[in-house]
């Protein structure tokens, strides 16, 4: 999944960061480095810490402890504007009061006139709004001003580019479009960039990897597959979806659940666990089969639906995607099945 | 960064650090707090030199100032200020209701026309409405006629020289400070929760005492501490009409006895009356969010009025604007015309003119520009000092003028010392009285009492920038100076022209501040109307009392385009 080669020294390297707000803790010890040419993700609630981690590498916001280093270099004392740092505002920021092309260029102040002005129209054209050079930001779409944007933050050949929940304004329609676009130019011209995102689909589909965040500290860092399939906390494998879960004890380094016991090396004897699981990873299975269910209700959703699933050992319904042509409805008898490798195992009472 | 900077910086020890927006630069952020030491420095001496130079008054003045100015004085002051409060709130109130609840033909154009009596200064309506309805004037003339009386004996109105005159007249120019924060609450932000009340099927009495006044009552405070302000900064409408209030106390024991610690005595009595106008709109601004539950803003369902009902609202509406205005400004009209057609224009106007636009003109450059800067600053170099410094500088407003102008004595003779100290060593002869003879006291005078107008319109106008638009520059490349210059400026700078036109405006029509502290023999258009009015010759005052009106009308005609923005602006003054 990762494009880049891990033998390289990283681009972003930040150790112990800290940073308080009064009594809260915005930042709380963040480690974490990025690869050149690596797409992060900081995924988390809002409140978490991301957009102030993302602010701290901008230079925007001073941290209390630790460093940040940019290609080796700490930039603990450079101000935003020496960091050669790009930042893709969640509003977008464009200058209402200058035009399209004024506005990417408005980074290139360094360039002579005339070298400004083309790498202002080839970063235009590159996101196709070559058209629109001489107008306004407030004559722009909601895509088009994510792609100015984009191209502004482009223009000066960043060596890292932190986008702050850059799709969020954006309707749903016009999202997956920018988003797969925005992402293919990243990808074409090598853009080291850190992704702030609340949504985790968002950050699968982007990101080489993804931290996730939780009241100013990373829980878990990995590729998407690493935290949707070995998350290291109920509130990692929260975070991806809902799950399906039964309390239990362990005993004898296994936790008895209705699809019989599962290993749980980690826990000590005695010890309350909680198994869970993604509701798809329980599988429908002929009746006879597996653990007896009954179906209580279905709900249509088009192309799947969602079948609510009564079994003993469950306090609650389990709410089982089948395909949309699935002809089992309320009443009918079912079996179910699960995989020992897709039920995650946590210690009751931590999260 | 280089490795010998590096290693200056002790990166690996955790040290605390002030918290919030990146601070960088020191030296630059050193250079930012000496300057607004300095700034806030200049805005607290007249108080220090106040207490001071009460204090050096020997205690021999106090049983006579205990025996027989204070008690008075303090008395008048206290019926003058309930009295104008107390009208300045029904008047401002009721007209905010009733443009903002009823439908009724010209309903638009009255909305606007409320905030008239604006543009005309205390003692310009004093000083019309004394020759107005003078015994042997217009009105009286005009009433004995019709009612058959011969002699101006027979027949004489309430005397318009007293207290109760004074508050009338007071209160009928100094309501729309009322009105308009009233207004735009009810127009604005009140609007859902009015109609949720209706919606409940109360009356519309019940739903105006019940939901819309409470609702109101910090916009209405808000308004009437700015209303009491101006009353307590007023000193000709108070002498003209004979009222020895604090303020004229503290003029008249400067310039008629030349006793300074007497005058500074008094006024520290007066600035407790400041400091509780001062508490009582901080109090209004912090229950601003009070009535913020609307989702968005949005304007009130009309109730619509037919018959004679419209007629009456509309009536009861003009009541104001033609006490408060057109009576006065007619009159400023008529008698300037008779004025100018029987004898000319006054021979010194030119000068006056002169005069008045040089000093408000210096003042209101000095006051935008440092507005401006104080305001931006903070958002450049955040440091511990910010906000509160913006706060300090902003205290001059609440300082009637007159105390203002005594306060600033003695720092500026002071200053004068020095100055003209060095110059002589320098060059062995040096001016006397640089600041206090050339009207550089005057400007810095008009510089304390208006900052806070050019500092809260600077600050508004910032404020509706972004606070990514400003991070954008910075991340772009660029560094905190060409920031400002080439993201905040241009976005800012129409805040910053119409903060410019308000302190104009009000340097203009200061008056005792320009009494005080004017160059000998220096008149300016206030201070001439002013002189005339002592001597009792109105008419030669009308030209100039008639060109403030006109340039006091400059930003009314303003507010009235933007509808509810100077109840933003005077919303957002810290």
């Amino acid at each position: 999944m990762t494009r880049t080669d891990p033998a390289l020294p990283p681009r972003l390297e930040m150790r112990g960061l800290g940073l308080r707000f009064g009594a809260v803790r915005a930042l709380d010890g963040i480690d974490l480095a990025v690869r050149p040419g690596e797409i992060v993700a900081l995924l988390g609630d809002s409140g978490c810490g991301k957009s102030t981690l993302l602010r701290t590498i901008a230079g925007l916001e001073r941290p209390d402890r630790g460093t940040v280093r940019l290609d080796g270099a700490d930039v603990g004392g450079v101000p935003p504007e020496a960091r050669g740092v790009g930042l893709m505002f969640q509003d977008y920021a464009l200058f209402p009061h200058l035009t399209v092309a004024e506005n990417v260029r408005f980074g290139l102040h360094a360039h002579p006139g005339k070298a400004a002005r083309a790498v202002a129209t080839a970063r235009l054209q590159q996101v196709g709004l070559a058209d629109r050079e001489a107008g306004y930001p407030g004559t722009l779409s909601g895509g088009e001003s994510q792609r100015v944007a984009l191209a502004r933050a482009l223009a000066p050949g960043p060596r890292i580019l932190l986008l702050d929940e850059p799709f969020s304004n954006l309707d749903r329609r016009t999202r997956d479009r920018v988003r797969s676009d925005t992402l293919d130019l990243l990808r074409e011209t090598g853009t080291t960039t850190i992704l702030v995102t609340h949504d985790p689909e968002e950050a699968l589909g982007f990101a080489d990897r993804i931290a996730l965040m939780r009241a100013g500290r990373i829980v878990q860092v990995g590729t998407g597959d690493d935290l949707y399939r070995r998350p290291i906390s109920r509130f990692a494998a929260r975070f991806f979806g809902d799950l399906v879960e039964v309390t239990g004890t362990c005993r004898a380094g296994h936790v008895a659940t209705p699809f019989g016991a599962c290993p749980a090396p980690d826990l000590p004897e005695g010890a309350g666990a909680v198994a869970c699981w993604r509701p798809e990873a329980i599988r429908l299975a002929p009746v006879g089969e597996g653990l007896p269910g009954r179906v209580v209700g279905r709900r249509f959703l088009g192309a799947t639906a969602i079948l609510a699933v009564e079994a003993a050992g469950f306090d609650a319904s389990l709410p089982l995607p089948v395909s949309g042509t699935d002809g089992r409805g309320p009443g009918d008898a079912v079996g179910l099945r699960c995989d020992e490798a897709s039920t995650f195992i946590f210690a009751d009472g931590m999260d | 960064m280089t490795g010998a900077a590096q290693a200056l910086d002790a990166e690996d020890l955790p040290t605390p650090r002030p918290k919030g927006r990146a601070t960088r630069l020191r030296p630059r952020t050193f250079a930012w707090t000496v300057a607004a030491l300095v700034l806030a420095a200049l805005v607290l001496s007249p108080v220090a030199s106040l207490v001071r130079a009460a204090a050096l008054g020997d205690g021999a003045l106090w049983p006579h100032l205990l025996a027989h100015v204070l008690p008075r004085a303090v008395w008048d002051t206290g019926l003058l200020l309930a009295g104008v409060g107390a009208l300045v709130v029904v008047l401002g109130t009721g007209a905010a209701w009733l443009v903002s609840a009823y439908a009724f033909p010209g309903r638009r154009w009255l909305e606007a026309a409320l905030l008239l009596p604006m543009a005309v200064p205390t003692y310009i309506v004093a000083y019309a409405y004394l020759d107005l309805l003078h015994p042997i004037g217009p009105v009286q003339t005009a009433l004995r006629g019709w009612l058959g009386y011969a002699r101006p004996r027979d027949f004489v109105l309430p005397e318009l020289r007293s207290l109760p005159g004074c508050i009338l007249l007071l209160g009928f120019v100094l309501y729309p400070y009322v009105y308009l924060p009233t207004r735009a609450l009810f127009l604005m932000q009140a609007a859902n929760l009015i109609e949720a009340g209706r919606m409940l099927g109360r009356a519309p009495s019940a739903v105006f005492l019940r939901v819309a006044l409470p609702l109101a009552r910090p916009a209405i405070a808000l308004g009437a501490s700015l209303a009491l302000m101006e009353a307590l900064n007023d000193i000709g409408a108070a002498e003209f009409l004979g009222v020895r209030t604090l303020t004229v106390q503290v003029y008249a024991t400067w310039v008629n006895r030349s006793d300074l610690p007497g005058a500074a005595q008094i006024a520290l009595v007066m600035l407790v009356a400041v400091l509780a106008l001062v508490a009582i709109e901080r109090w209004a601004r912090r229950g601003r969010g009070f009535a913020g539950t609307a989702q968005r803003p949005r304007a009130l369902a009309r109730r619509a009025l037919q018959g004679w009902r419209a007629g009456a609202a509309l009536a009861l509406g003009l009541v104001p604007v033609a006490i408060g205005f057109l009576i006065p400004a007619t009159y400023l009209c008529r008698a300037a015309f008779a004025r100018v057609t029987r004898m000319g224009w006054p021979e010194t106007i030119l000068a006056e003119i002169g005069h008045t636009v040089l000093y408000a003109g210096l003042a209101t450059g000095l006051a935008a520009g440092i507005g401006f800067l104080v305001a931006a600053g903070p958002r450049l170099l955040p440091g511990p000092f910010g906000r509160g410094m913006i706060r300090v500088t902003s205290l001059g407003y609440a300082l009637p003028g007159a105390i203002l102008a005594i306060g600033l004595l003695g720092p500026l003779a002071l200053a004068d010392t020095i100055l003209s100290d060095v110059l002589t060593r320098l060059f062995g002869v040096a001016p006397a009285l640089i600041g206090l003879g050339t009207g550089g006291a005057l400007v810095i005078a008009y510089l304390i009492r208006f900052l806070a107008v050019g500092t809260g319109t600077c600050e508004a106008g910032l404020a509706r920038i972004p606070p990514s638009l400003p991070d954008a520059g910075r991340m772009l490349g660029r560094g905190p100076a060409a920031t400002l210059a080439r993201v905040q400026w241009p976005l800012a700078w129409p805040a910053v022209l119409s903060g410019a036109l308000l302190v104009f405006v009000d340097c203009v029509k200061e008056l005792p501040a320009t009494l005080l502290l004017r160059p000998l023999n220096v008149e300016t258009l206030a201070t001439h109307l002013y002189g005339e009015a002592a001597r009792g010759t109105y008419e030669d005052g009308t030209v100039a009392a008639l060109l403030i009106v006109l340039v006091g009308l400059v930003p009314v005609v303003v507010l009235m385009r933007l509808g509810t923005w100077r109840a933003a602006a005077a919303t957002t003054r810290p």
